[in-house]
C-alpha cells in the first residue's frame, strides 16, 4: 500500500512541522487517514480484527509520537481501535446468534456449503463470555488484558477457533471492512458537527442582557455565542485579545460581523472587568480524565478570576478533545513552547542576544508556552456536544458516552506517557 | 500553514502554466569554501557538523522542504562522499514531493566554480533559492517569492532577492552577534533596492563611499549597518548564466553582488527582503555556531527546534530550557543547568555541573566535572574532575582526568588530552598535523587541501596514531594525542572575535580605551587601495562621521602621503609638485609640518626594505640612494630642530616595528642622515639626551648609536675649542 504510505508520511510530516493547527482539523484529518489506512489494509481470512488493529496501531504510534502534544491525535486512534472492537464484536454476537440457528435447522443454513463448522458448547459459552460481556468499571480496572480473548476465544477450544472463524470468513472479511469504515464516517461527521451539536445548547446558558468573557479564539465558542445570537438573545461579549497571537482580535471581528454587541479588552484587563461579567464561556485544547483542561495560555488566569468572583467557567469541548489519560506534570509534558519571535522582535532585541560579549550566557530568556493547564476544580461546567457535564464526572462521561475504555488501548497510549512521567519524575528528583 | 496555503494558491491564481512547468529549486551549497572550520573540517564537511546535536544541513533542508521547495540540488565539493552518503541514508532521499540530488565536483574552489558546473549541468529551469548548507532559517519563503517574481515581471534586470534581517552590530568590537564584521547595506527604502554592499573586512573603518550617481538617480538612500545578511538569495535563471559569463567571479558577496553594483553597463539589479519575525542565519565562523547554538535552544527557530525534528517523544524540554532525551543517566548529585541539551544514552556522574552546553549522544561524563558553555559531541569521554569552559569537543574526544580546556579550544576528533594537561585558551588541536601555510587566501587553501584529503586523512587515522604517541605526548600531557596547532601570524590578536568563547572583558576594555590598536590591525590589510578611495569619497561627502579620532587621521594620512611618495617615485614626479602634493594633503587632513616629514621619511624607508636586497649593505644602500634622491622633500618640511627629531623617533619606531632590518643598520643610516644635512647634530644630541631618562628597554637604539653620538659631541667640542 504504497500510496498511504505516502499519505502517512504527508501526515506525519506536517504534524511534525507544526503546520496543521486546531484539534478539530487534526481529528478529522487523523480520522480521514485512518479511514484510508483501514480500507487499503489487506485482511486475511481469519482474525481480521487483530489485523486492522495492528495496522491501525501502527500508524497512529508514528501519528502520536509525532506530535504529543496534540491529544486529539490519540483521541483519534483509540476511537477507531475502539471502532473496530465494537463492530468485530456485534458480527461475533451476529454469527454466533447465526450458529445458534444453524444448530437448529442445520441444512437450511448452508451458505457456505461444504465447511459449516459443528462447534461445542463450550467453545460457545466461551466465546459469548468474552465477547458479550458489556463494558463496565469492572473491565476497564481489570489488570488481566482482555485484548486476546476476542481473537483467541479460549486457548481450551483450540480447534473451534479456527472454525468459528472461517465459518464467517467471506461475508464477514468484507462485512467488517465496510462497517469499519461506515462508523469511520460517522465519526468524522461528528468531529465535523460537534459545533453545532455544542451551539444548540448555547440558549439554555446564555441568558437576556448577560455579559460573556472568553479569551482568544476558538470556533467552537463563536458558534456557540452566535447560535445564542440568532436565537433572539441579547447579550454582549467581552473578548481578551490573548497575547501573544492576538487572536481575540479576529475574533471579535468576526463577532461584530454576525452582528454581537463585543468590547475588546487586553488579556491584563481581566480581573478589572471579571466582576462585571456573568459568565466566562472558553474552548478547550483537550480535556484530561480528571477534568483538568488544557487549554490556550492565559485561560488559567481567567479561571482564577472567575473562581474569586464567583463567576461560572464553561469549557466548550467537543467529544475528541476528551481525553482518556491523567495529566502528570502538565505545565511541562503537554506544552509546547513556540518561538520567542511571537513576543518580541529579533532585530529591536539583538544586542541583549549578543553572545559574544558579557559572560556569554543569554540574560534574556524568552519563554512563550502555548497552553495553560486549568485544575478541574476551577472548571464549572463542560459543555460537549453529548451535552453539559460536571467536571468530577469527565472520565464517566468518556465512558458512557464517548466510548468505553479498554484496557488495551489505555495501554497503547499509556506507554508514551509512562515514558514521559519517568522523565519528568527524574527531574523533580534531579 | 495558513500563510502557506494562501500564497500557495495566490501563485496558482497567477500563473498557473508558469507554477506548473517550474517546480521551485533550491541550490545548496554543502561547502563554505572557506577555512573557518579548520581543523574539524579536514575530517568533516562542515554541513555535516551537529549543531544541537543534528546535523547543519538537516536545518537548512528541513527548511526549504517546509518553505515549498520541491527540487534541492546539494553541490558538494569537498568530502563529497561523505555527503553523500549522508544523505542516501537519510530522510531526505524518501520523501514525497521534494527531491534532494546530489552534484560532486573534485576541482571547484569557489562558490563561483560550483554554480559555473551547476549552470553546465542545465538542471535550474526558474527562479531557485541560493543558500550554503549551514544556513538555519525558518522564514516563509512565499512573500520572498511573490515579490521577486512581480519585480521580475516588471524590470527583467532584477535578477535576484537578497534575504537581509535587523541584527545590531556591537558598537565596540565593530562585528554582529555572528562575529562578522559589521556590514554596510546601501537600500532604497521605497523600491528596496540594494545600492551599496560593504563588509568591513574590505574597506578600512572610518568611511564608505558611494557612487555620486546613485545618489543622483534614487531620491532617498537608506544607509544601513545594523542589517545581517542572510545568505538566503532568490535568484533569477540569469544568475547562473552571469557567473559563467564573468569567469572570475568566485565569491558571492565579494565578486557577484559587488561586481553587480558596479557594473552599470548590464543594469542588473539587486533587492533586498527583510524580514522581521522569522530568524534566518548562517554558521561563518566559531562565533556564529556559538550563538546560533543559543538562539536555537532558545527556540527562535521554531519549528527547526531539536524536539520537534527529533520527535518530541526522543528529546523533552524541560523547564528553564533544559533539553534532554529519554534515556539519559544522571547521577542524582549532577546538575544540569538552564539551556543545556543533553543527548542520548549520555552518562553524567556524581556532582557534575553542566550549563549553557550541548552534549551529544552517548558520552561518558564523570564526577566533579564543570561544563560551561561548550559543545561536546558524540562519544566523547571526560573523566573526572575535568573542566571545560566554551570549548568544542569533536567526536570520540578523551580527555584524562583533570584535564582542563581553557576558553575557545577546539579539539577535533578523536584527540586525547593527557592527565591534567591544561590545553591554553584559542588552541586548536587535531590529529592532523597543520598543513604548511604556503597559501594565504583561505578561499584556495582549502580548496587545495580537501580534494585530496579524504583518503589521506583515514590513513593518517589508522596507520599514524601509534607512532605519534611517543612523539606527541609532550604537546597534550602525558598519554595525549594530538597536534596544536599554531596560529597564523598576524591572526592571532584576532582570534577572540570569531571563537566560540565570549570576548574576553579585558579585550572589551581594551578595544574602548583606544580603538586605534585595532585601527592599526584593521589597516595592515589595505595599504594600496586607500588613495582612490579618499578621493572618491571626499567627491560624495558621505563620510562616516564617528571617527574623528586624530589618531586614526594620522594613519589615514599617512597612507595618503605613502601613496603619494610612491606614485612620485614611479612616475618620476617633480620634486616641487610632490612637495606641493604633500602640503595640499597636509591641509586637508589638517597636520603639522612634523607630521608630513615623519610620513614622508616612513615611506622612504618603507621603499628602501620593500626594494630588492640581500644583504644589509645592500639595504643601506638603497636606503642611502633613497634619501639622497629625495633629501630635497624630506627637507622641505624640516624647518626647525623639533621635526628633525620627529624624524628620529620615527625611525626608531619603524625599526621597532615594521621595518627590523633596519634595527642594525640605526646607526649607519643616522650617521647617513647627518652627512646628508637632512639632520642637525643639535637634533640628534637633543634626541639622545632625551633618551637618556627612558626606560631601559626604549635605549636600545641609542646604546647602538652610542659611538657616533659620542664622536657628535667630541665635534662640538672640538668646535667650541677653536
Amino acid at each position: 500500500m504504497p500510496d498511504t504510505q505516502a499519505l502517512v508520511n504527508d501526515f506525519l510530516n506536517k504534524l511534525k512541522k507544526r503546520k496543521i493547527e486546531g484539534s478539530q482539523a487534526t481529528a478529522k484529518q487523523t480520522a480521514e487517514l485512518l479511514r484510508s489506512v483501514i480500507s487499503q489494509t489487506r485482511v486475511p481470512y481469519t482474525n481480521q480484527a487483530a489485523a486492522l488493529i495492528q495496522s491501525v496501531k501502527a500508524v497512529g504510534e508514528g501519528l502520536i509520537a509525532a506530535n504529543p502534544v496534540e491529544l486529539a491525535v490519540g483521541n483519534v486512534v483509540r476511537r477507531v481501535l475502539h471502532i473496530i472492537r465494537e463492530e468485530d464484536l456485534s458480527l461475533t454476537t451476529a454469527a454466533m446468534a447465526g450458529l445458534n440457528l444453524s444448530a437448529v435447522s442445520d441444512d437450511e443454513d448452508d451458505v457456505d456449503g461444504d465447511n459449516q463448522p459443528v462447534l461445542s458448547a463450550a467453545a460457545i459459552a466461551a466465546a459469548s463470555r468474552s465477547t458479550l460481556r458489556p463494558p463496565s468499571l469492572q473491565t476497564l480496572l481489570e489488570d488481566v488484558p482482555d485484548s486476546a480473548a476476542v481473537p483467541h476465544t479460549s486457548s481450551s477450544g483450540g480447534d473451534s477457533e479456527g472454525k468459528s472463524k472461517s465459518a464467517d470468513k467471506s461475508s464477514r472479511s468484507r462485512k467488517l471492512k465496510h462497517d469499519v469504515i461506515e462508523a469511520v464516517n460517522e465519526l468524522i461527521q461528528d468531529i465535523n458537527t460537534c459545533h453545532e451539536q455544542i451551539a444548540e445548547q448555547a440558549v439554555e446558558h446564555i441568558h437576556q442582557n448577560e455579559v460573556i468573557l472568553t479569551l482568544g479564539s476558538s470556533r467552537t465558542v463563536l458558534e456557540f455565542l452566535c447560535a445564542a445570537k440568532e436565537k433572539k438573545r441579547s447579550f454582549r461579549v467581552f473578548v481578551a485579545e490573548g497575547a501573544p497571537r492576538y487572536q481575540g482580535h479576529l475574533l471579535a471581528k468576526e463577532l461584530v460581523t454576525r452582528g454581537l454587541q463585543t468590547t475588546l479588552i487586553t488579556d491584563s484587563a481581566i480581573f478589572a472587568m471579571i466582576s462585571r461579567v456573568n459568565m466566562v464561556i472558553v474552548g478547550a485544547h483537550a480535556v484530561m480524565a480528571n477534568g483538568g483542561v488544557i487549554a490556550p495560555v492565559g485561560l488559567n488566569m481567567v479561571a482564577l478570576a472567575a473562581q474569586k468572583h464567583a463567576v461560572p467557567f464553561v469549557v466548550l469541548a467537543g467529544s475528541h478533545k476528551l481525553c482518556p489519560l491523567y495529566p502528570h506534570h502538565p505545565e511541562v509534558l503537554l506544552n509546547e513552547l513556540r518561538s520567542p519571535s511571537e513576543l518580541l522582535d529579533f532585530g529591536e532585541f539583538s544586542d541583549c542576544l549578543d553572545f559574544g560579549s558579557g559572560i556569554g550566557a543569554p540574560l534574556l530568556h524568552v519563554v512563550n508556552p502555548t497552553f495553560d493547564y486549568v485544575p478541574p476544580k476551577l472548571v464549572s461546567l463542560f459543555i460537549t456536544d453529548t451535552g453539559g457535564h460536571n467536571p468530577s464526572y469527565i472520565a464517566e462521561i468518556y465512558q458512557l458516552f464517548v466510548m468505553s475504555l479498554r484496557g488495551e488501548d489505555m495501554k497503547f497510549k499509556s506507554e508514551i506517557m509512562k515514558t514521559n512521567c519517568i522523565a519528568g519524575g527524574n527531574l523533580v528528583k534531579s | 500553514m495558513g500563510a502557506q496555503k494562501k500564497g500557495a494558491t495566490a501563485r496558482v491564481s497567477e500563473d498557473p502554466e508558469e507554477l506548473a512547468r517550474n517546480p521551485l529549486q533550491a541550490i545548496l551549497l554543502a561547502d563554505s569554501f572557506a577555512t573557518t572550520f579548520r581543523p574539524i573540517t579536514l575530517e568533516r564537511p562542515k554541513v555535516l557538523l551537529p549543531l544541537v546535536n543534528i546535523p547543519m544541513i538537516d536545518y537548512t533542508l528541513a527548511w526549504l522542504e517546509s518553505a515549498g521547495v520541491e527540487e534541492v540540488f546539494v553541490f558538494c565539493c569537498a568530502h563529497s562522499k561523505q555527503v553523500i552518503d549522508y544523505l542516501e541514508s537519510s530522510q531526505w532521499s524518501s520523501q514525497p514531493n521534494f527531491s534532494v540530488a546530489t552534484i560532486e565536483s573534485h576541482n571547484s574552489i569557489s562558490a563561483g566554480d560550483a554554480l559555473r558546473l551547476i549552470y553546465e549541468r542545465n538542471v535550474i529551469h526558474g527562479d531557485f533559492v541560493l543558500i550554503s548548507g549551514d544556513t538555519v532559517s525558518n522564514m516563509l519563503l512565499t512573500q520572498a517569492l511573490q515579490e521577486h517574481k512581480e519585480r521580475k515581471k516588471k524590470d527583467a534586470n532584477a535578477i535576484m532577492t537578497m534575504v537581509v534581517k535587523q541584527s545590531k552590530p556591537s558598537p565596540i568590537t565593530q562585528q554582529s552577534r555572528l562575529g562578522t564584521d559589521e556590514l554596510f547595506m546601501a537600500i532604497n527604502p521605497v523600491t528596496k533596492q540594494l545600492l551599496c554592499y560593504e563588509d568591513k573586512a574590505e574597506y578600512s573603518k572610518g568611511f564608505i563611499s558611494l557612487d555620486k550617481t546613485l545618489i543622483a538617480d534614487n531620491p532617498s538612500i537608506i544607509l544601513h549597518n545594523d542589517k545581517q545578511d542572510c545568505y538566503i538569495d532568490i535568484c533569477s535563471q540569469e544568475v547562473l548564466s552571469l557567473f559563467t559569463d564573468n569567469f572570475d567571479y568566485q565569491h558571492l558577496r565579494r565578486h557577484f553582488v559587488k561586481g553587480l553594483l558596479v557594473d552599470d553597463i548590464m543594469g542588473y539589479k539587486i533587492f533586498t527582503h527583510e524580514i522581521h519575525s522569522s530568524y534566518a542565519a548562517r554558521i561563518d565562523n566559531f562565533r556564529s555556531y556559538d550563538t546560533i547554538s543559543k538562539d536555537i535552544i532558545q527556540r527562535w527557530t521554531y519549528p527547526f527546534v531539536p524536539d520537534v525534528l527529533c520527535g518530541s517523544t526522543a528529546i523533552k524540554v524541560e523547564r528553564q530550557g533544559t533539553y534532554r532525551a529519554s534515556d539519559v543517566t544522571l547521577s542524582r548529585s549532577a546538575h544540569v543547568g538552564s539551556f543545556t541539551f543533553i543527548g542520548q544514552g549520555t552518562k553524567i556522574g556524581n556532582d557534575t555541573k553542566i550549563s549553557h552546553s550541548v552534549v551529544g549522544k552517548g558520552c561518558t561524563i564523570g564526577s566533579n566535572v564543570t561544563i560551561e558553555g561548550s559543545y561536546i559531541w558524540n562519544n566523547v569521554t571526560i573523566e573526572d574532575g575535568c573542566q571545560l569552559r566554551n570549548a568544542i569537543v569533536c567526536d570520540g574526544v578523551i580527555m584524562k582526568s583533570g584535564a582542563v580546556l581553557q576558553p575557545g579550544v577546539i579539539l577535533s576528533f578523536k584527540v586525547v588530552v593527557g592527565h591534567q594537561f591544561v590545553v591554553p585558551a584559542y588552541s586548536k588541536v587535531s590529529l592532523l598535523q597543520q598543513p604548511t601555510q604556503q597559501d594565504s587566501d583561505e578561499e584556495l587553501e582549502y580548496a587545495d587541501s580537501t580534494s585530496g584529503t579524504g583518503e589521506l586523512q583515514s590513513e593518517k587515522l589508522n596507520g599514524d596514531i601509534a607512532p605519534d604517541l611517543s612523539e606527541t605526548a609532550s604537546e597534550l600531557g602525558t598519554g595525549g594525542v594530538g597536534y596544536i596547532w599554531s596560529v597564523f601570524e598576524g591572526v592571532q590578536d584576532e582570534e577572540w572575535r570569531h571563537s566560540v568563547a565570549p570576548i574576553p572583558t579585558d579585550k572589551l576594555v581594551k578595544l574602548m580605551l583606544d580603538e586605534d590598536e585595532e585601527q592599526l590591525t584593521q589597516d595592515g590589510n589595505v595599504l594600496s587601495a586607500s588613495g582612490e578611495l579618499k578621493a572618491d569619497s571626499d567627491d560624495n561627502g558621505s563620510e562616516d562621521e564617528n571617527n574623528e579620532d586624530s589618531r586614526d587621521d594620522y594613519v589615514f594620512f599617512e597612507k595618503e602621503v605613502e601613496a603619494t611618495f610612491l606614485r612620485a617615485v614611479h612616475e618620476n614626479v617633480k620634486v616641487d609638485h610632490a612637495v606641493l602634493e604633500v602640503n595640499a594633503l597636509r591641509l586637508s587632513y589638517n597636520m603639522a609640518s612634523v607630521d608630513c616629514a615623519g610620513a614622508i621619511f616612513y615611506s622612504m624607508m618603507k621603499l628602501a626594505v620593500e626594494s630588492p636586497h640581500s644583504s644589509a649593505s645592500e639595504l643601506l644602500k638603497n636606503a642611502a640612494e633613497m634619501i639622497t634622491k629625495w633629501q630635497k622633500l624630506l627637507k622641505s618640511f624640516l624647518h626647525d630642530i623639533d621635526e628633525e627629531i620627529e624624524v628620529i623617533l620615527k625611525f626608531e619606531e619603524m625599526c621597532l616595528e615594521s621595518a627590523k632590518e633596519f634595527a642594525a643598520l640605526f646607526p649607519q643610516v643616522l650617521h647617513l642622515l647627518y652627512d646628508k644635512e637632512i639632520l642637525q647634530e643639535d637634533a640628534i644630541l637633543r634626541w639622545a639626551d632625551e633618551k637618556e631618562g627612558a626606560d631601559e628597554s626604549d635605549k636600545v637604539f641609542l646604546k647602538r648609536s652610542e659611538k657616533f653620538i659620542q664622536w657628535l659631541k667630541e665635534a662640538e667640542e672640538e668646535e667650541d675649542d677653536d
